[in-house]
């Protein structure tokens, strides 16, 4: 009768659910009662939370959640028609409402919804914090107290900046359709939104290593999700999958076991999670395009690390000409940088420090702590350990994060300073 | 081993604000201390009870609604269990998950026939 983890309740499906119910709620609720979209979402978790916890799990948790959350939506509709019934007549209309909220919670509509929901959240016009904290709490199905455990912020914070986000999508009126072609376009905005998403369990400051590997997780949900539809599964979109799936891969051979960030060399490659390194393979297969896309260099980049059995076998080579390409595309400085890094491994140290001497656009690395870390790294390479102890220092003074600084730290002791 | 009923009162309150992840893991804890009584042979039985209800009171035998009961005093479920005497009934109820949520739990030793 009882047991500690009942079959069906999947790992975040509480969480995964919300998202889901909160999309198909919008839907039928209308994105003006989004809080009370919001507060049905929040009773059928509770209710569900009062029925299952002495073990009465149901077979299938996920369509009883949603038949719960169904006939709660329901009924507010009725409370709502007979509140405002001008004339018997319409009362005939009462029945009209079940099928069009049964429709609303279908899979294919659940999918739908929660993809309207991902291009309302991921509206260009809105600052991209407030994007990323808007698809946290409602597709992803985070707290507010969790929004803000992730990006380090008061929850008081974070409250403020859903509160702009929400206003803006009550205020949309609708949430737009998928097959109209200006919502096809606004992939691209999309995609960003779950790029920094990604960025932010990637690179992101937060010291826990589990907080920021499931921000990059929901990433590849969300993006898998993208896939799922004709009108957002597109080269670009597979492109990003790719590059989500060939970085997380290498997530758990990053650090070692104190949480300290691991250099590319030193990362046991036995670690890295194979099966979604090759998932990102299939996904970078489809992801051909022409010309090829900035995301879709990046994935190529990303898969070149993924195949080379070990830091020496690395085809540098490869590596540089993708740079070329995608510098050719996106000239910023700290893709140059990464070329430059990549030259260094190819042709010798000496031709990596030349490169970054001249890098164009140095001047606006001069705040960025892996600049220096970088001419760090070469000039211990080619052997000029004083120069080399000076640019870790730079580095260290301009980190961001405590791992960040002990990743420096550890470098500047690598080359014989103290 | 005698038997005992473990009456379960509020909660509900405190798990109101929790996110999804919260509830899963709260529901995952009860999951855990019902299943390590289960697997001692010493979980009999119990549900969760519905917040609503009715009261039939006094000997003219009127139907109310009801419990009214403030939230931190309603009955939210029960639970049989066996042990060893009251004081290890006690001790294994410090284990309910109800109490990390403002929660309490009655325990009563059922009478012998």
């Amino acid at each position: 009768m009882t047991s500690a983890a009942p079959p069906g309740v999947v790992e975040h499906l509480f969480r995964h659910e919300a998202g889901r119910l909160s999309a198909a709620l919008v839907r039928v609720l209308g994105p003006a009662n989004l809080d009370l979209a919001e507060d049905v979402v929040q009773e059928t978790l509770c209710h569900a939370l009062e029925v299952w916890k002495m073990g009465r799990v149901p077979d299938n948790p996920a369509a009883w959640l949603r038949t719960v959350a169904r006939n709660r939506a329901l009924d507010l509709l009725r409370k709502e028609r007979t509140r405002t019934r001008l004339s018997p007549q319409l009362s005939g209309l009462q029945d009209d409402l079940t099928p069009a909220v049964d429709a609303a919670f279908t899979e294919d509509s659940l999918r739908r919804e929660q993809l309207r929901m991902m291009f309302a959240c991921c509206d260009a016009r809105l600052q991209p914090a407030v994007q990323v904290a808007l698809v946290l709490k409602l597709l992803c199905g985070f707290g507010v107290d969790e929004v803000a455990h992730a990006f380090l912020a008061s929850s008081a914070a974070i409250e403020k900046r859903l509160g702009r986000g929400k206003a803006a999508l009550r205020r949309a009126g609708a949430l737009g359709d998928l097959s109209s072609p200006q919502l096809t376009r606004r992939l691209e905005a999309v995609l960003d939104g779950l790029y920094l998403l990604f960025n932010e369990g990637y690179h992101g400051a937060h010291p826990e290593l589990a907080i920021r590997a499931e921000l990059c997780a929901e990433a590849i949900r969300l993006a898998r999700l993208l896939t799922e539809d004709e009108a957002t599964a597109q080269p670009r979109t597979f492109a990003l999958l790719a590059l989500f799936c060939l970085h997380a891969a290498r997530l758990p051979g990053r650090a070692d076991s104190q949480g300290a960030l691991l250099p590319l060399e030193e990362q046991d490659r036995s670690a890295w999670d194979r099966p979604l390194a090759e998932e990102g393979m299939r996904w970078l297969a489809r992801a051909a395009s022409a010309p090829p896309t900035t995301l879709l260099l990046e994935a190529a980049i990303a898969a070149e690390h993924c195949l080379a059995p070990s830091f020496a076998e690395t085809d540098w080579g490869a590596i540089v000409a993708l740079y070329d390409a995608l510098y050719a595309q996106h000239p910023t400085p700290v893709v140059a940088l990464n070329r430059a890094i990549a030259l260094g491994q190819l042709e010798g140290p000496e031709r990596g420090l030349k490169e970054l001497r001249e890098l164009p656009g140095r001047d606006r690395l001069a705040r960025y702590p892996f600049y220096a870390a970088a001419l760090g790294e070469l000039h211990l390479r080619a052997g000029h350990a004083a120069q080399a102890a000076e640019e870790f220092r730079r580095a260290l003074r301009l980190a961001r994060s405590p791992a960040e600084r002990s990743y420096f730290q550890r470098k500047l002791a690598a080359s014989g300073a103290t | 081993m005698a038997d005992f009923l473990y009456v379960f009162r509020g909660g509900m309150s405190g798990t109101q604000h929790f996110s999804p992840e919260q509830m899963q893991k709260h529901m995952q804890a009860w999951g855990n201390w019902i299943g390590e009584l289960s697997k001692r042979g010493q979980f009999k039985g119990g549900d969760p009870l519905d917040a609503g209800g009715k009261q039939v009171k006094g000997k003219k035998k009127t139907i109310v609604d009801g419990p009214f009961a403030e939230a931190k005093d309603l009955v939210g479920g029960y639970l049989l269990v066996t042990a060893e005497n009251l004081d290890d009934a006690a001790e294994l109820a410090r284990g309910c998950p109800i109490l990390e949520v403002e929660g309490s739990v009655e325990v009563r030793p059922i009478r012998k026939m």
